[in-house]
């Protein structure tokens, strides 16, 4: 009997690693600490009627963003990981198994479960907001694509103490990553992990274009739009485009681990580039999903501390769709050395690059919003100028990467690993950092700290350079991803010992963040007035900050493009407000309607990860389980007709009066 | 609801808006699972030819049945239609059996459908026999997941229509259904083509 | 701060620069010593130069607005919130880059075609074939012609057209020699096809580029080039000193496993397109053929499987 426990935890536990053993205790040791404090202060019943069920659009938004920011410590000390490990030859730090296991959870988390949920975290808090509206389209659906990314993210992580990390890279290969190459559970972890929220960020891109094309207050036709709001409808329909793809190429390989099919294995017919192909037909986009977003924020951030209009809003448009667009159409471009001949290599070498020019387009039109403005340079300004040459070079590097004969030589070297992380860090990175500096006010009612984040600006920008630029020489040194050692007379450990030192800056960078959250939280006062950086453009800082739960007390009636600007302006110019917008202004208040928080979707997703764990393990029980816990929760749902209710008049009063108190 | 009735006309407007959100929601979710089956005919068309010396699917499907099934899938989606008539008549006692008729299409349907699966099987194609066979049972047996799906929602419907009779929600949750109806039978018209009768032929 | 910022950015632009055309021996990417791995860094650098054209003076325009539009009391700048759109303006950027991508993808198309790998490399002296097996984790080097193996190097003569045919045993993987050219994957069930050529002698590193699980690290080789002479006089000196490659030699070489440099004097039959064919059953179709059709037709692999 005892034995029988003994075999089931030795191979249910990652046992034999130090690193390994430490974390396992630490998160016992968290979960103890949380589950006491939570009891000691009794806050489960808040934590469960505030949060956990919570439907509004604000809160789910800051869940989201807490969640990116652990995943983000996670992702980075895999970084710093692998960075000590190749700043000597042969070091014998990390063994090839742990180094493999190591790069594969860091590309997945980061893109997946770091900048996903900062991407929707970002989408949640603004969208309804700059739109004018009192919540997203489907407030519960909004829920469960939360919660069902957490399940997701968490099963995944899971997999570190439990099992075994998946270690066949982040797109997992086959027939690596099928069941004769990987035949641990590493691998069905990342499968249902991210099956699992991905079906979450599925449902948030239907969310979103739902609400942007259906719930725009009054007055704001798609021209009127914000730029931020069009880049989330950019990338909202790329979601809608791409992710049924990974679905199915997940749930194929999953079929071949677990029934033995033939999709993807040598044998039998399988055929495994198919996976690249189908792969990379979601993967490309991917990246613009998570990149279009970055480039809203910039437009705002850049007009907003320019003082003036975004510069070419057509065009922005234009080329923000065009993006959206031809990045259906570039897929090919991640593996040209598979040799499919001059013809296929040609067109995916073109389409690639005619991305680059509304690429390069929306750059110039940056650069003119900010000619004869008037620019000051707070944090989120800071972020928005260092990303802008930042992006030139890892742009013009992926024009590089794009000449189809000459990625032969780039392929997988680790002139590609600068380029994509110049992209994603100098793009998507300092893009959701200016916007979370920027919008933080809007979220809590105060700002951060500036010194503090101008310490923290200046690091991750020298480490960025110091960590990244030695990389791409490197690649042209011929050194390899993915390879956890090499040997000294390569040469290439002098570049290897910068990148590191830079790595380690980015995470000096990381902790003055984090220390300026808490200063910020502990010291600064708080200003609940709409506006806090005094020139806001759009409807999100017309109303408090942080924003009452219905969000608008009466919806606004939109005449501008920057409508809140233009009423500032028309204010100090002591005109009146037109007939429309005075008469939306005078109406009186009306009772609000409200959805109603639910628990369903925090259970629903929980029978998902009982599921997802129990096609790990293959343990039948516990998928039937779940899968049945799904259904019922869904009925449940469905038979629930009491899902709404109505604020009335009077509490919309008291909570507006007491707004205008705080403001003052 | 009854607090809704209470108040003003413009709350009702809230809930007809509710219903709209809802209903172009589900187009989008449609458009999704184009995609989805969109990949799966893909994946399907690149494997077709690799049978791995195994049987192919001109050997062992019996087209009779599959014929059968596919007059009993147009015909519910048919009758889901004569169901959306009687709701826009108002009359309920029409919707439900019409509704029940096509869920009980739906599962012989799948009846017939499993039962081919188990022939096959039987017949030596397994899922894991070659590729081929992994594309067609994926493909196949992800269209039936979708009708099953189908058939319980469509019972959860009734149940709330015997309760509740037609209202906006239920109205809106007919409409949504008949619509996720006709969609799986226009797949299965590709299906039906492009596996079935392009194998046999 | 923001001007520091900007020279810190220029000047590692410039070092990047220095970089590229700065041909160390280290960079063998940058150190051609054949025509694909040269033809190569033209273009790279072409490209290189394309790009800095315009990346330059968006550093240098960015500098200059972001310090000349700084708000400041008494600037003498004019500001000007309303001014949102200049046709002309907005086509002169849309115009700058669509030559620019129209000039570079000409280029690309161009050389996509001259450099496309199957495409044999023109020379007075015959192509020699040499195999290539990637094995977990370990190269297999097999010559049809002179019928020996070697693992985890090479051998071959200067000056003279290399064809390798490429395979997998299972994992894909990645064949490179960045002084001699471009990569090319190796995959289960196909042989593609890399031309390359050297035209100076030396010993040049090789490594696999695409991750195949535990020992991928150990994937590396070196391919020495030397003269036709010394070439010929090394095959007769593994054809009499070295042992043979058994069947069981194969078994052990499939095993997972890192492995030492070796030598054969021989190899099994047809060993290549055995391992390349291992899991295609007879009369199969589809992907797998359509690669093999696409070959060059003197080594028409589906022929040879029929043993």
């Amino acid at each position: 009997m005892l034995d029988t426990v003994k075999e089931f935890a030795s191979e249910f536990f990652v046992t034999g690693d130090p690193l390994i053993l430490g974390a396992q205790v630490s998160i016992a040791l968290a979960l103890v600490a949380i589950v006491f404090v939570l009891t000691y202060f009794k806050k489960w019943r808040w934590l469960w009627t505030e949060w956990l069920t919570t439907v509004d659009h604000k809160k789910i938004g800051i869940m989201y963003i807490i969640c990116s920011i652990l995943m983000l410590f996670r992702g980075g000390v895999d970084a710093l990981l692998m960075r000590v490990q190749l700043a000597v030859p042969n070091l014998e730090f990390l063994h090839a198994d742990h180094y493999n296991a190591i790069f594969t959870t860091h590309g997945v988390i980061m893109i997946l479960f770091m900048a996903m949920p900062l991407m929707f975290g970002l989408f949640n808090i603004i969208v309804p907001l700059q739109l004018g509206a009192r919540d997203v389209a489907f407030p519960f659906l909004n829920s469960l694509s939360f919660w069902l990314f957490f399940a997701g993210a968490m099963l995944f992580n899971l997999s570190f103490v439990i099992g075994g990390s998946p270690d066949a890279g982040w797109l997992a290969y086959p027939p690596l990553s099928g069941i004769e190459g990987s035949p641990g559970v590493g691998q069905d972890f990342y499968i249902w992990g991210i099956q699992i929220s991905g079906i979450g960020s599925l449902a948030s891109g239907i969310n979103f274009v739902v609400t942007i094309l259906k719930m725009r207050a009054p007055g704001m036709k798609l021209m009127k739009m914000p730029m931020f709001s069009w880049s989330v409808l950019a990338s909202s329909v790329t979601i809608m485009f791409a992710f049924p793809i990974l679905t199915v190429t997940l749930f194929l390989l999953f079929l071949d681990r677990y029934l033995g099919a033939h999709f993807f294995t040598v044998d039998a017919g399988g055929n495994p580039m198919m996976y690249l192909n189908l792969i990379w037909m979601w993967g490309h986009p991917e990246v613009y999903i998570v990149i279009l977003p970055a480039f809203g924020i910039f437009s705002e951030v850049v007009a907003t501390f320019s003082k003036k209009k975004i510069f070419g809003y057509k065009s922005m448009v234009f080329a923000l769709m065009s993006i959206s667009f031809f990045s259906f159409f570039t897929w090919a471009h991640h593996f040209f050395t598979m040799g499919s001949g001059a013809n296929v290599n040609a067109f995916f070498a073109v389409t690639t690059m005619i991305i680059a020019i509304p690429t390069g387009v929306k750059v110039f039109n940056w650069l003119f919003t900010m000619y004869r403005g008037k620019l000051s340079f707070p944090t989120p300004m800071l972020w928005a100028v260092a990303f802008i040459p930042c992006f030139v070079v890892g742009g013009m590097t992926g024009v590089m990467l794009s000449v189809a004969p000459a990625d032969f030589q780039f392929h997988n070297s680790y002139f590609l690993i600068a380029h994509f992380h110049q992209v994603l860090i100098g793009g998507v990175v300092f893009g959701y950092f200016a916007g979370l500096y920027y919008w933080w006010p809007k979220m809590f009612g105060f700002k951060l700290h500036e010194g503090l984040g101008k310490w923290a600006f200046w690091f991750w920008n020298i480490g960025f350079y110091v960590c990244f630029m030695p990389q791409y020489a490197l690649g042209l040194m011929g050194m390899t991803r993915r390879f956890n050692e090499y040997n000294f007379d390569m040469g290439w450990q002098p570049l290897n010992v910068v990148s590191t030192v830079g790595a380690f800056l980015m995470g000096i960078a990381f902790i003055f963040q984090v220390w300026q959250i808490a200063h910020s939280i502990r010291f600064l006062k708080k200003d609940n007035s709409g506006d806090n950086w005094g020139q806001g453009r759009t409807l999100e800082w017309s109303t408090a900050s942080p924003a009452p739960f219905y969000n608008f007390a009466r919806i606004p009636q939109v005449v501008a493009q920057d409508d809140w600007w233009e009423k500032q302006q028309r204010r100090e110019r002591g005109e009146a407000e037109p007939a429309e917008v005075a008469a939306a202004e005078a109406a009186p208040l009306e009772p609000i309607h409200m959805p109603k928080n639910s628990g369903i979707p925090i259970i629903m997703s929980g029978f998902w990860f009982l599921a997802g764990f129990g096609f790990v393990w293959d343990w039948k029980w516990m998928i039937v389980l779940g899968l049945a816990g799904v259904a019922v929760t869904m009925l449940a749902r469905s038979f629930n007709y009491n899902d709404d209710y109505y604020v009335p008049v009077e509490e919309i009063e008291r909570i507006e009066a007491a707004a205008a108190r705080g403001a003052n | 609801m009854a607090q809704a009735h209470s108040h003003s006309h413009s709350h009702d407007h809230g809930h007809h808006d509710q219903e709209s959100l809802k209903q172009f929601g589900f187009w989008l979710f449609m458009i999704t699972d184009v995609i989805l089956f969109a990949t799966l005919f893909a994946t399907f068309i690149v494997l077709r030819d690799n049978t791995a010396s195994g049987p192919v699917g001109a050997d062992l499907i019996e087209m009779n049945g599959i014929i059968i099934s596919t007059f009993i899938l147009l015909t519910s989606s048919f009758t889901s239609g004569l169901a959306l008539l009687s709701m826009n008549k108002g009359d309920k006692r029409g919707l439900i059996l019409w509704l029940a008729v096509s869920a009980l299409l739906g599962l012989s349907f799948i009846y017939l459908e499993v039962n081919e699966f188990i022939h096959l099987v039987h017949e030596g194609a397994k899922i894991s026999t070659s590729a081929y066979w992994s594309a067609f049972y994926t493909l196949v047996g992800t269209h039936g997941l979708h009708v099953s799906i189908g058939i319980v929602w469509m019972t959860a419907i009734i149940i709330q229509l015997a309760k509740r009779g037609i209202t906006p929600v239920t109205k809106r949750k007919v409409n949504i259904i008949s619509l996720y109806w006709h969609f799986l039978d226009a797949v299965w018209i590709f299906v039906f083509s492009l596996v079935y009768l392009m194998e046999v032929m | 701060m923001r001007p520091v910022f900007r020279k810190l950015s220029a000047l590692l632009s410039v070092a990047f620069l220095l970089v590229l055309s700065g041909c160390s021996e280290q960079y063998l990417v940058l150190d051609p010593k054949g025509p694909i791995a040269s033809a190569q860094k033209d273009l790279i650098l072409i490209t290189a130069l394309i790009c800095a054209v315009i990346a330059i003076p968006v550093f240098a325009i960015t500098a200059v607005i972001v310090w000349r539009y700084r708000d400041r009391p008494n600037r003498k700048a004019s500001y000007k919130p309303e001014w949102e759109h200049s046709t002309k303006l907005e086509l002169t950027w849309w115009g700058i880059p669509i030559i620019a991508i129209a000039i570079l993808a000409i280029v690309t198309v161009n050389y996509t075609y001259k450099l496309e790998p199957s495409v044999a490399i023109e020379s007075e002296k015959e192509p020699i074939e040499i195999q290539v097996t990637s094995l977990d984790w370990k190269w297999l080097f097999t010559y049809p012609e002179q019928g020996i193996a070697t693992v985890n190097y090479f051998k071959m003569p200067v000056d003279t057209p290399v064809r390798f045919k490429l395979t997998s045993d299972m994992t894909m993987n990645s064949f490179w020699i960045p002084n001699l050219g471009g990569q090319l994957y190796t995959m289960s069930g196909m042989a593609m096809t890399l031309h390359l050529m050297a035209d100076e002698e030396g010993s040049y590193y090789g490594s696999g580029a695409n991750f195949t699980g535990l020992h991928f690290a150990q994937m590396t080789f070196t391919a020495d080039v030397t003269s036709q002479d010394e070439f010929d006089a090394w095959v007769n000196e593994v054809k009499t000193t070295e042992e043979e490659l058994t069947e069981a030699g194969v078994e052990q070489l499939k095993m997972k496993g890192s492995h030492q440099v070796a030598q054969y004097s021989s190899f099994p039959d047809n060993l290549f397109y055995d391992i390349m064919l291992q899991y295609v059953e007879e009369g199969e179709t589809g992907a797998h053929a359509h690669h093999m059709s696409s070959e060059d037709s003197g080594q028409d692999a589906s022929s040879e499987h029929n043993h």
